[in-house]
């Protein structure tokens, strides 16, 4: 039997502003243990909370860049739970009116568009965090003493849940990316997995290919980079696979990974069904989005979006890979698509700007496309040095393409020639090589060539020149 | 001579403003009332020596958040917890220069309607000390009753205000919901709570109101008032409809003595020009008590979440995992009350049970609101007895939590409902304080002043206990 994986992702994303939640304290869960605290977010007796209306506003931003639907009246809730790292002893979330729903991420790929369903997005507080120490692994049995730091406590968070709508450990991955890029690009998150400011579960169940059932799933948490996540998805999808061909069934439990150790099998745990008593926090009114904001207006600030550009850049000829490459920064796409205006075919665009711009750590930002393309036409007819400082001093104030158009490669094959005969003559033995067969060789001929001139030679003429020589 | 028992505060004031004494002095004799007779009374948990400001003094009951005063809400859980910060009502008191006096006893948590649930004992009714002050505020109209306080602010959720305003003879205001701060209040009930003045007039009243009332940018429930707040003058009521509702007044429980000295009350207001007619108010007073049993609750097990022993207030000495830390300080620290609460509560937001029993309130709630917000089409104000009974003895309801909850039947309606409610003495039964409900719309302050000031010159109440006159 043939099987199709179910899987569905649950997102949490730090916003960036500049002071918590519902109090004014200055986010900054890094700063020394216990700085950014105050009443509030410590829950002293008789504090209440005020929302943060830029958290609200941003996670309206994202609603619209996901074409979510904007509630008319959103509601915070209280969820309910003991831990120490909750000082309030519930955590003000949303629950059934959260701000958006309903919306969806198209998703390109190499086997058409994906268009991935965005069940809900919601804001809520983060819990601090909590350190136990002289236990195993950091863990709270056994532990001789726990530190709680409260600086990342109340913190604004948003909780992003897909549909089960993806198919694909890789296709997984790349969701993860494109909507990663899209938070930072709205310019509400940083979504940096190292410093926890994104995080993100997934659920995984596998069915039989054409079956509409939803099967048994599996909730994988604690993961720490993309890649990672693919494969332990991969894996389980291959676990969950064998279970129903040894005709067992897939059992509900949780698989913790451990982040500092990328090798180490997940920890399983049956998750006992927490009931949160969710109830309407009183201590707040319900937000009106369309009552303080003008969706039209926020729905203009919104800037190109990541999953519309790789739809362009997929369209317009490219490989997946170089479109997703080019893609994670905007301005390697612009570039791109100045380069391409000013007549550089796709190809070869996307691969200059992915190769050399990269290798030589311009900042594609700074960079006169029409200019560079000047110099990248004329690739061939100037020397590797003159190009290469070109490349490197694109990004440079008042950088101008004739400087290094000036001079030009030896394209002369009388002047060629005498090179290129003592370089055969002294390889008479890569040359037997190259006419038995090894036409591989041929670079190594062109490469003699172009350390011997210098890198003064034409290598359109060199190529020419050698292979005339050689297969006569 | 300073005699703090009669004195008003708008009587202070003149004092003051007149030269004729100083802040300190005021402040000084009533400390010394305070030396004098809280041994009897218990109205204080803590009182304070340093007079911080040089004008009328004020007693808060102990819920409201003082920076460096000791605030336990009478619980032996926030034994010995002092915040680090003022609640804005504090805060307002403080920049009209009010001294502390100090922290008034109450319920633990403000649940209950004695002050019996205290977790550091029971206060003392100054009319008659084997009786109870009512609660949760008992310890703020104990000491206004008993002249250990010109004034008090105490806090009201279902009936806390009115109910021991009523039963220690003084004036009693509950806010219409969301007019003052609830910011540095320690939550009981957080869509009931509302701060309140309790005062010896209904002047004082209004002058309370006015420094502590308006939008607090750190509580969002709060709004603007949408009229200034006028300290009455008029002694008349004409053109004033009042509705009487039956089931407020001829209600099960209600004492005949209590019925007598309210009816007085209507025969002045008529006299005074009111024009007053029986109404209803059917399905608020049949399920108004069981509505507010279950949000109370509810609201009260997810406010005291937070008293887990981690930050602040009781830890258990015996740790044994963190569930243990948990368990152990919370049953060591809360008393029986806020336990049963904590326990209905947590029950009534449970899953399955939600719909049936908080999801349920909530829409009861909304009939409440509509009932009342239908008479008041009709009516101006709506006049019942405060508290079915005069107060009762300390001990009588203790052990049946049910009878102690049916004193807050007839303050628990309007409350729901988010109304404002103004109790004030009318008379005496066997010798004790009745009091009077009057209910008006919401944000209608001003119209409660101006009847319960008219009310109160033609009714002509001594506020001084017999015994201590």
């Amino acid at each position: 039997m043939s099987w199709e994986p179910v899987i569905g992702l649950e997102i949490h994303v730090h916003l960036k502003t500049a002071t918590k939640m519902f109090c004014r304290c200055a986010v900054g869960a890094l700063d020394p243990a216990n700085t950014r605290t105050c009443p509030v977010c410590l829950a002293h007796p008789g504090t209440l909370p005020v929302p943060n209306r830029r958290a609200i506003e941003m996670t309206i931003l994202l609603g619209l860049a996901l074409d979510c639907e904007i509630a008319q009246r959103a509601v915070f809730h209280r969820k309910h739970y003991f831990y120490p790292d909750l000082p309030k002893g519930y955590q003000i979330s949303q629950y059934d009116e959260p701000l958006c729903v309903n919306g969806r991420l198209a998703l390109a790929g190499a086997e058409g568009e994906a268009v991935i369903g965005i069940t809900r997005a919601h804001l809520e507080e983060d819990a601090a965090k909590t350190l136990h120490v002289g236990s195993a692994e950091g863990r709270i049995h056994g532990a001789t003493a726990s530190h709680i730091d409260f600086n990342r406590g109340g913190t604004p968070l948003v909780e992003i849940v897909t549909d089960p709508d993806i198919r694909s450990a890789d296709q997984a991955r790349r969701f993860l990316q494109l909507l990663r890029q899209t938070v930072v690009e709205l310019g509400i998150s940083d979504a940096e997995m190292e410093k926890g400011s994104l995080r993100f579960d997934v659920n995984v169940s596998v069915r039989p290919e054409g079956s509409d059932e939803l099967r048994t799933r599996t909730e994988l948490k604690n993961m720490n980079s993309f890649a990672f996540a693919a494969r332990g998805i991969e894996r389980e999808i291959q676990r969950q696979i064998q279970i129903y061909e040894d005709g067992g069934e897939v059992e509900q439990e949780t698989l913790h990974f451990d982040p500092t150790r990328e090798d180490a099998p997940p920890l399983r745990s049956k998750e006992e069904a927490q009931d949160y008593r969710y109830f309407p926090e009183p201590d707040l009114v319900p937000v009106e989005p369309r009552g303080e904001w003008s969706l039209d207006e926020l729905r203009e600030q919104l800037p190109e979006l990541p999953a519309t550009r790789l739809q362009l850049l997929l369209g317009g000829g490219l490989e997946l890979r170089d479109a997703e490459a080019l893609n994670a920064e905007p301005a390697r796409v612009r570039l791109f698509e100045a380069l391409n205006e000013a007549g550089i075919e796709v190809r070869p665009a996307a691969a200059f700007v992915l190769n050399d711009v990269a290798r030589h750590d311009v900042d594609p930002a700074r960079v006169d496309g029409a200019e560079l393309a000047r110099v990248l036409a004329e690739r061939d007819e100037i020397p590797r040095e003159a190009f290469d400082a070109a490349v490197a001093a694109s990004a440079d104030d008042g950088f101008s393409a004739d400087r290094y158009l000036q001079e030009r490669t030896v394209a002369d094959s009388s002047e060629l020639d005498p090179v290129i005969d003592r370089i055969l003559s002294e390889n008479a033995g890569q040359v037997e090589a190259y006419r038995n067969g090894k036409k591989g060789l041929l670079g190594f001929f062109v490469g003699e060539v172009m350390r011997q001139t210098q890198g003064k030679a034409n290598p359109k003429v060199v190529n020419e020149r050698l292979r005339e020589k050689l297969d006569a | 001579m300073i005699d703090t028992l009669r004195l008003t505060a708008e009587e202070a004031t003149g004092l003051l403003e007149r030269g004729e004494v100083s802040g300190a002095e005021l402040h000084a004799a009533f400390r010394e009332a305070i030396g004098a007779r809280d041994a009897e009374l218990h109205a204080y948990l803590t009182t304070v020596d340093e007079p911080d400001g040089d004008g009328v003094p004020i007693a808060f009951k102990d819920l409201i958040s003082t920076r460096g005063v000791e605030t336990t809400a009478a619980s032996k859980i926030l034994a010995g917890y002092k915040p680090v910060f003022d609640a804005t009502v504090a805060t307002r008191c403080k920049d009209a220069a009010m001294p502390l006096l100090g922290k008034t006893n109450m319920d633990e948590f403000a649940m209950g309607s004695s002050t019996e649930n205290s977790g550091f004992g029971p206060s003392h009714n100054p009319w008659d000390p084997e009786r109870v002050p009512g609660g949760s505020s008992g310890g703020s109209t104990a000491a206004v009753a008993g002249g250990l306080a010109p004034w008090a602010l105490g806090s009201d959720t279902g009936g806390s205000i009115k109910q021991p305003a009523a039963l220690c003879g003084v004036v009693g205001l509950r806010p219409t919901y969301g007019t003052v701060s609830r910011y540095g209040i320690v939550a009981f009930a957080s869509s009931l709570d509302q701060i309140g003045p309790i005062t010896k007039t209904v002047r004082d009243c209004a002058v309370l109101y006015r420094t502590i009332a308006g939008r607090d940018p750190c509580d969002s429930t709060t709004v603007e008032l949408p009229e200034p707040v006028e300290v009455p003058e008029r002694e008349d009521l004409k053109g004033l409809r009042i509705g009487v509702p039956t089931e407020l007044n001829e209600g099960e429980g209600i004492e005949p003595g209590v019925s007598e000295q309210v009816n007085v009350a209507l025969e002045r207001a008529r006299e005074l020009g009111a024009e007053i007619r029986e109404c209803s108010l059917p399905r608020s007073v049949d399920y108004g008590l069981a509505c507010y049993y279950l949000i109370a609750p509810a609201e009260a097990s997810s406010n005291l979440a937070r008293y887990d022993g981690v930050r602040y207030g009781h830890r258990t000495d015996e740790v044994v995992d963190l569930r243990g830390l948990y368990a152990r300080t919370r049953d060591e620290g809360f008393g029986d009350e806020p336990k049963r609460r904590i326990m209905l509560g947590t029950y009534a937001l449970s899953a399955g049970y939600y719909e049936a029993f908080y999801g349920q309130a909530q829409k009861v709630r909304t009939l409440i609101k509509q009932e009342h917000e239908a008479l008041f089409e009709r009516f101006d104000l709506l006049v019942s007895p405060t508290s079915p009974t005069v107060a009762f003895r300390i001990g009588e309801k203790a052990e049946n939590p049910l009878a102690m909850y049916l004193s807050d039947v007839l303050t628990i309606p309007s409350n729901i409902a988010g109304l404002p409610g103004l109790s004030i003495p009318c008379g005496l039964s066997e010798g004790l304080p009745v009091g009077l409900q009057l209910i008006g719309r919401q944000f209608a302050e001003n119209m409660l002043f101006r009847a319960g000031h008219a009310l109160e010159r033609a009714l002509d109440f001594d506020s001084v206990p017999e015994r201590l006159r």
